[in-house]
């Protein structure tokens, strides 16, 4: 066989401070489907996003077909034939234009004739469609009114008539219906005939497995193994995928578990959320585990009244809690914590002290005056408590370091003393400092019989800080393990929608039992 | 804030932020003082503090808005609709004088609800909104007077003269004097010290400012925004209506269209208020500021027999002078965010 239809050697990115991608490597055959596998922060985004020409790498070399090339812009990538179907179909689909315009786009873009025929690009782009098998898509239809699916085949329709000889799919499956997913493996099949390279990424092993030639996985901004599909198993993958991560002994819990503080029971919300139902007792931490996606941060927002349920019952503390609205929530103890913490939980241009004493305003006014001396005070109190670095509680938290803002944003709620605490993904932008300090006082919260619902898709990091983990897949919680149940092996399996077989798991969670991650 | 490693230019913009309002203040008042003898007296100052006190309370209004993250365009429509109001209800209706003073509040409590209605419920952006709201307003005060201004005993359309007068004890509020000030100088101090400690210093304007630098953190940190964008629109209403109340007392008359030229000029106020002691936010006493100082230039031109038509020039001039100002200092403070 000639050399590989692509080849990436030697890849490294830095954000910053941060590697993303070192000496990554990355090759791709003609008419091979070839799947890119690793955890959330694994580098596979960024790898792509040199690929198709968003980023630069600061080190490494392309080839092509053989020759060097370099990808300076998204542009210079469609030049060379290397097109990208992203998971937000809706970036790359102008709402407003037909079907036949949104195929045939990037040729308006470029040189030629100042005139489009209609009835040119209606041709063409049905001709595209026929390939794929989707003609039945009318191609002069606004692009808003289809479905994400046929959005997807007409992105795929873009590619083909620009004759790509590289598709990268970057979680295409997410979206899609069990059906829908299945006409796309079709379309893959067919486009692997043509000779076309297929770069697929997907969080659902079965699928890669079902599709796939070969298998990449990827750990922390490099390769770690390139397996033939045919020749690799699960649970092979899965190891490489996490591999030995830092480990630290579970410590045990010293504190007894008390009665049920939060009761749910058969919550929907009408979209992402089915049928879902679990407990939280005083003084325990449970991990909600799944991958991006799987719907943790709707369930933490359905639970704080940010977003309306259509069924299902809140309880807290033995009564039913009528929550509608996050103030709701707050009134009947619970705390959140969001994800984007500087989206949605702080007020990133005010001061430490605003921020600290907002969601208890009236603790710190005087009837309606405001208290700056009983808010610095309390301020004072967060940072040496949570050791925030700042050089003054007036500092605006922007700032603040992520992990400084991070524990603002926790600290802002102990004044409440609520019994309840919702961490979605409090480790996320933090550095590992902070990440020690946050699990500390998660730890304290717990000891002094608060409840913590620890959303996350890290899992080494819920397994390290839960007595029980829930794992979520696709709107549902799929799964409960104990803390001696749990590993990681066993929760990313059930996070990326597989089952196992019960007698030989039951081994791999021996093996793994003394051992935990932070 | 800004240490160790600002360097000089950084200084400079941190500076003309903090001071640069202050010091151009300063700078006008001494420049004019040299040039006219009749500038620098107790007299003309209290006249230039009546002649911005309408635009002061109008400007007020707007500062709540944009507090809340909002715009309210329709502040001078409201002020017209206001001003033809409170002096009909005199002339053509002989009402009584709490009847005058308490229904164009209520008017403006009602422009307010509808603003927030369209912006909160309904969606329409804030600018949009307003816009929308200052035409329907102003058409609205017109249609209502038929087009024509109201004062003492005018002859009516429909045949004779109006019944009524603008009484002494309501002139008294546009054209009195207590303590040695105007009384709408008085009202004006009142209102602005009033929104100041509301603003800066209660729970309530806690809640509006965080809702205006994130609405999303707000919600989930308890507060109800759809009921504080609510309040700020009233409150825009209310101070539009006070606005328009004053001009009546103080004119002797209900002109037409009185609000419509005062509208960008409160909304510069607000704007160059930005830049008082570096608060890079809408805050009370900086609209105060900002209304002196378009004041005060506007005085010093006059006397210098500077051509009235002229004088949005000038005003454009500080607007922009003062944005820029504010924007580049914003740049700089969270360029690296």
């Amino acid at each position: 066989m000639a050399g590989p239809l692509l080849s990436m050697a030697g890849i490294g990115k830095n954000f910053g401070p941060v590697t993303a991608l070192q000496g990554a490597e990355f090759h791709l055959e003609k008419g091979e489907v070839h799947a890119i596998l690793g955890v959330n922060g694994a580098g596979k985004s960024t790898l792509i996003k040199i690929l198709s020409g968003v980023y630069q790498q600061d080190e490494g070399t392309i080839h092509l077909d053989g020759s060097a090339i370099r990808l300076e812009s998204p542009k210079a990538a469609k030049e060379q034939g290397i097109y990208c179907v992203y998971q937000e179909v809706d970036t790359a689909i102008v709402p407003e234009l037909t079907v036949a315009e949104n195929i045939l786009l990037d040729t308006f873009s470029g040189k030629g004739n100042l005139f489009v025929s209609k009835q040119k690009i209606n041709k063409r782009a049905y001709s595209a469609l026929l390939e794929l098998q989707a003609e039945n898509i009318d191609v002069q239809q606004k692009a808003a009114r289809l479905t994400l699916a046929e959005k997807q085949m007409v992105l795929i329709a873009r590619a083909l008539v620009h004759s790509a000889k590289i598709i990268i799919f970057d979680e295409p499956t997410a979206p899609l219906s069990i059906h829908e997913s299945e006409k796309l493996y079709a379309v893959i099949s067919k486009l692997k005939a043509q000779g076309v390279g297929c770069v697929f990424i997907s969080h659902r092993l079965p699928e890669v497995f079902e599709i796939s030639d070969r298998i990449t996985v990827m750990r922390e901004g490099t390769l770690v193994k390139t397996y033939d599909t045919a020749e690799a198993d699960q649970d092979g993958v899965i190891e490489a995928m996490l591999g030995a991560a830092l480990s630290h002994e579970l410590e045990p819990r010293a504190h007894d578990i008390g009665t049920a503080l939060l009761e749910v029971d058969h919550l929907s919300d009408g979209q992402k959320l089915k049928d879902l139902s679990l407990t939280v007792a005083a003084g325990e931490v449970v991990g909600v585990v799944g991958l991006v996606g799987a719907g943790k941060t709707e369930l933490a927002k359905a639970l704080f009244g940010g977003t309306p349920l259509t069924a299902g019952t809140i309880k807290l503390a033995g009564s039913a809690a009528k929550i509608k609205h996050p103030a709701d929530a707050i009134k009947a103890g619970m705390a959140l914590i969001p994800e984007e913490r500087r989206k949605e939980g702080l007020f990133v241009q005010e001061s430490l002290e605003a921020n600290a004493s907002f969601p208890n305003l009236k603790k710190f006014s005087k009837r309606l005056l405001m208290d700056r001396k009983a808010e610095k005070r309390f301020a004072d109190e967060i940072i040496e408590r949570l050791r925030i670095k700042t050089s003054s509680t007036e500092t605006p938290l922007v700032h603040l370091s992520g992990g400084n803002q991070q524990k603002v944003a926790i600290g802002k709620w102990i004044s409440l003393d609520s019994a309840l605490y919702l961490f979605d993904e409090p480790t996320k932008g933090v550095d590992i400092g902070a990440k020690v300090d946050i699990f500390k006082l998660i730890r304290q919260l717990a000891e002094s019989g608060k409840g913590c619902l620890y959303f996350s898709s890290e899992i080494h990091e819920a397994i390290g800080i839960s007595d029980r983990i829930l794992v979520m897949y696709n709107g549902q919680i799929v799964k409960e393990l104990s803390r001696q149940e749990a590993t990681q092996e066993r929760i990313l399996l059930y996070a990326s929608g597989g089952k196992e077989e019960l007698g030989e798991r039951q081994e791999l969670g021996e093996r793994q039992r003394n051992s935990v991650f932070v | 804030m800004g240490k160790g490693k600002s360097s000089v230019k950084d200084n400079a913009i941190q500076f003309l932020f903090k001071y640069g309002a202050i010091a151009l203040l300063v700078f006008i008042i001494f420049y004019f003082s040299t040039i006219s003898d009749a500038f620098f007296t107790y007299g003309n100052f209290t006249d230039i503090l009546r002649s911005i006190s309408i635009v002061t309370l109008l400007a007020l209004g707007v500062t709540f808005t944009l507090v809340v993250d909002g715009f309210d365009l329709s502040v001078g429509s409201t002020m017209s609709l206001s001003t033809v109001v409170s002096a009909s209800l005199m002339v053509w209706y002989d009402m009584p004088l709490w009847l005058v003073l308490i229904l164009p509040l209520l008017i403006g409590v009602a422009v307010g609800a509808v603003n927030s209605f369209l912006i909160v419920v309904i969606g329409i952006p804030d600018l949009l909104a307003t816009l929308s709201m200052m035409y329907i307003v102003a058409g609205l005060h017109r249609t209502y007077t038929e087009g024509y201004s109201i004062y003492n005993n005018m002859p009516l359309t429909s045949g004779g003269t109006a019944p009524g007068q603008l009484s002494e004890v309501f002139l008294w509020i546009g054209q009195g004097q207590m303590l040695g000030l105007p009384v709408p100088v008085w009202i004006m101090l009142v209102m602005v010290l009033a929104s100041y400690v509301v603003l800066n210093h209660t729970r309530w304007g806690r809640v509006l400012y965080m809702t205006g630098g994130n609405a999303e953190a707000a919600t989930l940190s308890g507060v109800n925004v759809k009921k504080v964008k609510f309040t700020a629109y009233v409150i825009s209403g209310i101070f539009a209506s006070m606005a328009g109340i004053l001009f009546t007392a103080r004119v002797g008359s209900g002109q037409i269209d009185a609000g419509a030229p005062l509208m960008m000029e409160a909304v510069a106020a607000v704007f160059v208020g930005y830049s008082v002691l570096g608060a890079g936010k809408p805050n009370a006493l900086g609209t105060f500021f900002g209304a002196a100082v378009i004041g005060i230039l506007l005085n010093g031109l006059t006397i210098l027999n500077l051509p009235y038509y002229a004088f949005d020039i000038i005003k454009g001039g500080v607007l922009v002078a003062a944005l820029a100002v504010t924007y580049v200092y914003a740049k700089k403070k969270f360029a690296k965010a």
